[in-house]
C-alpha cells in the first residue's frame, strides 16, 4: 500500500491530509508534528484566544481524522529524512519508510538578535502554548513593550489593550506594517492604536533587550529605557528548513519548490511558510508566504500533484488582519506598482487598487470596519488572477460594480 | 404550517447578489442567483460566524467573506475547507413583487 508521509501538523499538512481522502487517496497516510495538539488554526492565536482562553481551534476533531484513517502522531519531532532508503526517523525512536513525502513545516519566529534561548518574561508568539503563556502574564495593569510593527506585533497590541495592559510598540523602521502594506492603510491602523491608547515609536533602534526577574528592559541607542512587565518580539518569521537542508534539498529563503510544489528531490513536495515558489502571476519571481489562506490553498494543491495531478500554482497572494473592529485585506503583490487608485466607500473605508505601467491590476489593499472591503478584496484577486487592465476611472468610483469590471 | 415573513421587493436584490435579513433575533442572507430565483440560509458562516451578506455570489455560491469558506446557496451544502457544516437553507416565495421566507 502506497504511504505519504507529511511532515508538519498545521493547517498546511492537516489541509493537505484531508484533501488526499476526498480526492480518493486509498494508502496510508501518517500525518507528524511536534505540537501536542491536534492541528489547530493559528489566526486567533493573537485575537480572540488571547482574550478569552479558548482551547486551539481545531481544523477537525479527532474523530475525523480516525473516521478518514488518517495516523496523527502528535509531540512527535522528525529527526531526519533518509531520501535515498525513503524513510524519516522520528523522535519516538521509530522511524516510517514512505512513498512521497510532504514537507509542511511552517516557521517560527524570528528570535531577536544576540538573545539567548528560553525566557520567561520576553517572549514570541506562534503556537497555542504561547498564547497560554502571553494570557497568564496579561493583565490589566501589565506594561506589555512590543518589538516590531508587524502583524504579530499589531494584532497583540489591539487584543493586549482590551484586556487593560499598558502597550508600547517599538518599531525599527520608519513606520509600521512597512512590508507589503501601502502607506495610507498603515496609517489608518497606526491612529487607530493611538487612539486606543497604544504608544507607537518608530524609527526607533534597540540596543540592548534584557530580562530581569520581575519583567524586561530595553535600552534604546537614543538612551532612552523601557522597562516592561513582559516584551514580546514580533520581528518575522524563519522557514523551517533543517530538515529539508540536511536531506541536501535546494533551499532558497525556504524549501525551493518548482510551480507544483515538488522540491529538488524526487517524491518529496513541499508546502505553506516553509517553501518557496515560483508566483506565476507576478512574471514567475520566487516568492515565500507566512499567510493562513496560502497554507490552505497550497496544502489542497500538494495533495492534488502528491496524486499526479500537475496542477500549478495559480493563486493571488491574500491576507487579512483584524484590529479592534477594523480589518485590513491585502490581495496581490503591490510593489512593482507605477499608478494606485482609491476608492472611497461607505463608513470611511477604502481600497487602494494598484496598477502596473500596463494598467494591470496587481494589487488591491483595503481597510475598513467589519467586512467593509471583503467582497470588493476578493474581486480585485479574481481580476489580479485573470490579468485584467480595469477603467482607472471606473476603479475609483464606488458606485461602479468590481464584477462588471471583471466580467470586461 | 407556514410562517412567511417578508423580506423586501424583489428589486432590492441585484441579480448574483446576497443581502442581509434580520428578523426576531435572527439573521439570515438572501439571495437571487443568476437565474432571477430567490433563495435563503442563515446569515452566519458555520466557521467562524460572519455574516455572508458581506460575501461574493458566483452563480450558486456564496463564499464568506472572512476566510472564503464556500456554500451552496440553493442547497446549504458546504464546499469544503475551511467550511465543513452546512448551512440551514429557508422556503422562499415571490408574491406581488415582494420576496418571502418560511420560518415555519
Amino acid at each position: 500500500m502506497s504511504h505519504i508521509v507529511i511532515i508538519g501538523a498545521g493547517e498546511c499538512g492537516a489541509r493537505a491530509a484531508f484533501a488526499l481522502r476526498e480526492k480518493g487517496f486509498d494508502g496510508q497516510i501518517t500525518l507528524v508534528g511536534e505540537e501536542e495538539h491536534l492541528p489547530y488554526e493559528r489566526p486567533p492565536l493573537s485575537k480572540d484566544a488571547l482574550l478569552h482562553g479558548h482551547a486551539p481551534k481545531l481544523v477537525s476533531d479527532a474523530a475525523r481524522y480516525a473516521e478518514t484513517g488518517i495516523e496523527v502522531l502528535t509531540g512527535v519531532n522528525v529527526e531526519r529524512i533518509d531520501p535515498a532508503a525513503k524513510t524519516v526517523q522520528l523522535s519516538n525512536g521509530s522511524s516510517r519508510a514512505y512513498d512521497q513525502l510532504l514537507l509542511t513545516t511552517g516557521a517560527r519566529p524570528r528570535p531577536f538578535p544576540g538573545l539567548a534561548g528560553a525566557n520567561h518574561r520576553i517572549r514570541t508568539l506562534r503556537t497555542h502554548g504561547d498564547t497560554v503563556a502571553l494570557r497568564a502574564t496579561l493583565q490589566s495593569d501589565t506594561h506589555l513593550a512590543i518589538i516590531g510593527g508587524g502583524f504579530i506585533g499589531l494584532e497583540l497590541a489591539a487584543t493586549a489593550r482590551k484586556l487593560g495592559a499598558q502597550v508600547t510598540l517599538i518599531e525599527g523602521l520608519p513606520r509600521i506594517l512597512s512590508r507589503g502594506v501601502p502607506e495610507e492603510v498603515a496609517a489608518v491602523v497606526a491612529e487607530r492604536h493611538k487612539a486606543e491608547g497604544v504608544e507607537i515609536l518608530c524609527g526607533v533602534k534597540i540596543q540592548e533587550l534584557s530580562e530581569g526577574r520581575d519583567g524586561a528592559q530595553i535600552r534604546l541607542e537614543d538612551g532612552r529605557t523601557i522597562a516592561a512587565d513582559l516584551v514580546v518580539v514580533g520581528i518575522g518569521a524563519v522557514p523551517n528548513v533543517e530538515l529539508a537542508r540536511d536531506a541536501g534539498l535546494a533551499i532558497d529563503n525556504g524549501i525551493a519548490v518548482d510551480e507544483h510544489l515538488r522540491t529538488s528531490a524526487p517524491d518529496i513536495f513541499a508546502a505553506g511558510d516553509c517553501c518557496s515558489f515560483p508566483l506565476r502571476h507576478y512574471g514567475g519571481r520566487r516568492v515565500r508566504l507566512e499567510a493562513w489562506r496560502n497554507a490552505q490553498d497550497q496544502g489542497l494543491l500538494a495533495a492534488a500533484n502528491l496524486m499526479g495531478a500537475g496542477e500549478a500554482i495559480a493563486s493571488v497572494p491574500w491576507f487579512w488582519s483584524d484590529q479592534y473592529d477594523l480589518t485590513l485585506q491585502i490581495a496581490g503583490l503591490a510593489d512593482g506598482a507605477t499608478q494606485t487608485i482609491r476608492r472611497d466607500m461607505a463608513d470611511g473605508a477604502f481600497i487602494l487598487f494598484h496598477l502596473d505601467a500596463g494598467g494591470r491590476l496587481i494589487a488591491a489593499s483595503g481597510i475598513g470596519t467589519g467586512n467593509a472591503v471583503a467582497r470588493d478584496i476578493r474581486l480585485a484577486e479574481m481580476m489580479i488572477a485573470a490579468g485584467v487592465r480595469p477603467d482607472p476611472v471606473a476603479l475609483a468610483a464606488a458606485e461602479t460594480k468590481l464584477k462588471s469590471l471583471l466580467a470586461a | 404550517m407556514s410562517n412567511w415573513v417578508e423580506v423586501c421587493a424583489t428589486d432590492e436584490i441585484d441579480e448574483e447578489d446576497v443581502i442581509r435579513f434580520d428578523h426576531e433575533g435572527k439573521t439570515f442572507a438572501v439571495y437571487r442567483s443568476p437565474d432571477d430565483e430567490f433563495f435563503a440560509t442563515d446569515g452566519l458562516c458555520t466557521h467562524e460566524k460572519i455574516h455572508l451578506a458581506d460575501g461574493l455570489v458566483m452563480d450558486d455560491i456564496i463564499e464568506c467573506p472572512k476566510h472564503n469558506g464556500r456554500f451552496s446557496y440553493k442547497t446549504g451544502e458546504a464546499k469544503g475547507a475551511p467550511v465543513c457544516v452546512n448551512l440551514t437553507t429557508y422556503p422562499v416565495k415571490v408574491e406581488a413583487g415582494s420576496v418571502f421566507i418560511s420560518l415555519a
